[in-house]
């Protein structure tokens, strides 16, 4: 199920202004690999390019090759709704569909694209549920509405609506931020899980979580506000947080900036 | 640590007076509180006394069940009796028809303009919104008269009422859906999206019911303002006795054109009929605003 994913000479642009600029990187399969760095870096930007979902914003635009699995993201052809089929993604604050019920919620992706089998339905809700590590504490309370969860509740819920669908990869953008240690030790620890099956990128700020749960760690910085964020260095996590190549990277990791 | 020691120091040297307002403070309050009392009782006392005094003169009517049950056929203005229900059924016929023409329009427009509208057509369809909101309702009336009255030649027919009341409709419509479907978090439609759910269908089946409650209010709010319209009906849908369920030919009563009707009647009766009309009319909006206040208060928004 898991993709690999490189991207090469990534620029990508908000109308005129260009938030990043010359992002390679290879993204391996079946990994966690992180992406840190000062507010206003472009990491986020970057993970949003990897599912098309920085073109919702108007204007955004995005020039170089995200490829998955060889495949060109940005190929003329490629219709961005099938991208985001394969390349999930979970948001910083937890956002459950209001009007729907908790196992609505998890089927909303397969509800919405026309899948209508009851009985599989109810299937892949539970597997999303256990997947996770929500179905212990939801099962009697299905058809409640999904906003009556707690916050790591709910983003648990938002993680296995994500991986219902059955992505290849997915893409986290700050997912513990808005929840309490409690909370986001359950979202670590399904995340060390998930990444049997899927290839997952995540953005953190807490750099405590990225070297916890990721393989590989990638360092944005921008040299000043205004001026497009690149990627500074990216290396095994360990490498990263022991022994970085870079003097910024050591520099913003021991927190002497940003 | 020494400064923290010394800030302590100096905060327990200040004496604490924590003593009552003093007097220009305490002077301003008043002056306010009774400014808005003023303002707020002059505000509310005319709706008091016109409430007041249609209940007082019309109220009896209302209790009586034939008013709800007969119409005015075969009743002049000298003789007790009959009722509304001509002019009730017209009034709600011709708010639903006008509804069921404007909320598909008004709703697709708000959609259009929220959701897809950039650039300049978005302007151009907003700049519209914007002065079909301030055309008078007697305009929208004679527009519709001037189309096809005297273009086309046609009759008159309750039709041309819910035409011109569409005019008056779908622009409180566009506004009010759109101000419900920009408070949808955009996070929804992003997680919809990150589904691999098409836009159309994240529209249709994330964001719209998300904002259901609040445009279900602004739709009856719509229907409240347009069916104690008047203008509109005076020139367009003629009043008549009889109870008439034709849109398309003949006239049909309104409860607007019933109170407009006896008017200028001195006969005992008749004026009794008027302020039960009236009566009748503001309570049938009065149920409509409530309705629309409940749903709102029950919004998920």
């Amino acid at each position: 199920m898991a993709k690999r994913i490189d991207v090469t000479d990534l620029n990508i642009f908000y109308g005129n202004f260009k938030a990043v600029e010359g992002v390679s990187m290879s993204i391996p399969p079946r990994a966690v690999t992180a992406f840190i760095g000062p507010s206003g870096c472009g990491k986020s930007t970057v993970l949003r390019t990897l599912n098309r979902m920085h073109e919702v914003i108007p204007g955004g635009r995005v020039e170089g090759k995200v490829l998955l699995d060889g495949q060109d993201l940005y190929a003329g052809d490629v219709d961005p709704v099938a991208v985001r089929r394969s390349v999930g993604m979970v948001f910083q604050r937890p956002n459950p569909f209001p009007t729907m019920t908790i196992r609505d919620n998890v089927a909303a992706g397969l509800k919405l694209n026309g899948v209508k089998d009851k009985k599989r339905l109810n299937e892949v809700v539970e597997k999303s549920l256990r997947g996770a590590n929500l179905w212990n504490e939801v099962k009697d309370r299905l058809d409640k509405p999904g906003a009556g969860l707690s916050g790591g509740q709910q983003q648990r819920l938002c993680i296995a609506r994500a991986i219902a669908v059955e992505p290849q990869v997915l893409l986290m953008d700050e997912p513990c931020s808005a929840l309490d240690p409690i909370s986001t030790l359950a979202i670590e620890d399904l995340i060390n899980e998930l990444k049997q099956k899927f290839t997952i990128v995540i953005v953190t700020h807490n750099m405590q979580q990225a070297a916890r749960v990721s393989d590989q760690t990638a360092f944005f910085n921008l040299a000043a506000t205004g001026k497009p964020g690149k990627l500074i260095e990216l290396d095994s996590t360990s490498q990263i947080f022991n022994n970085p190549s870079v003097k910024a990277t050591e520099d913003y990791i021991s927190g002497r900036f940003g | 640590m020494t400064t923290v020691t010394d800030a302590a120091t100096l905060a327990d040297a200040r004496p604490l007076d924590l003593s009552g307002k003093s007097g220009s403070r305490a002077a301003k309050n008043s002056i306010a509180t009774v400014v808005m009392s003023l303002s707020f009782a002059i505000a509310v006392a005319p709706l008091a006394w016109i409430l007041w005094t249609v209940a007082v003169k019309g109220g009896h009517l209302l209790l009586n069940a034939s008013w709800w049950t007969n119409s005015q056929q075969g009743i002049t203005a000298r003789r007790v009796g009959g009722g509304a229900t001509h002019a009730i059924q017209g009034t709600l016929l011709q708010g639903a028809v006008t509804a069921a023409i404007s909320v598909p329009i008004g709703v697709l427009t708000a959609v259009y303009l929220v959701e897809y509208g950039r650039g300049k057509l978005a302007r151009v369809v907003s700049f519209m919104v914007d002065i079909l909101t301030g055309v008078p309702s007697i305009v929208a009336g004679l527009f519709i008269y001037s189309v096809f009255m005297t273009t086309f030649g046609m009759q008159r027919a309750a039709i041309f009422v819910c035409l011109a009341l569409t005019l008056l409709m779908i622009p409180t419509i566009v506004r009010s859906t759109e101000e419900m479907l920009k408070l949808v978090p955009n996070e929804l439609r992003e997680a919809s999206y990150a589904l691999g759910v098409p836009k159309w269908k994240t529209i249709f089946s994330i964001v719209l019911p998300t904002a259901f409650s609040g445009i279900v209010t602004g739709i009856l709010l719509g229907l409240a303002r347009i069916m104690g319209e008047t203008a509109p009906l005076l020139i367009l849908g003629p009043y008549t006795k009889a109870i008439a369920s034709d849109l398309f030919s003949g006239n049909m009563a309104t409860l607007p054109t019933m109170i407009n009707q006896d008017r200028d009647q001195a006969l005992q009766p008749a004026v009794d009929r008027i302020w039960a009309a009236s009566l009748t009319l503001i309570v049938l909006i009065l149920i409509l605003n409530l309705l629309g206040r409940f749903i709102s208060s029950r919004s998920k928004v």
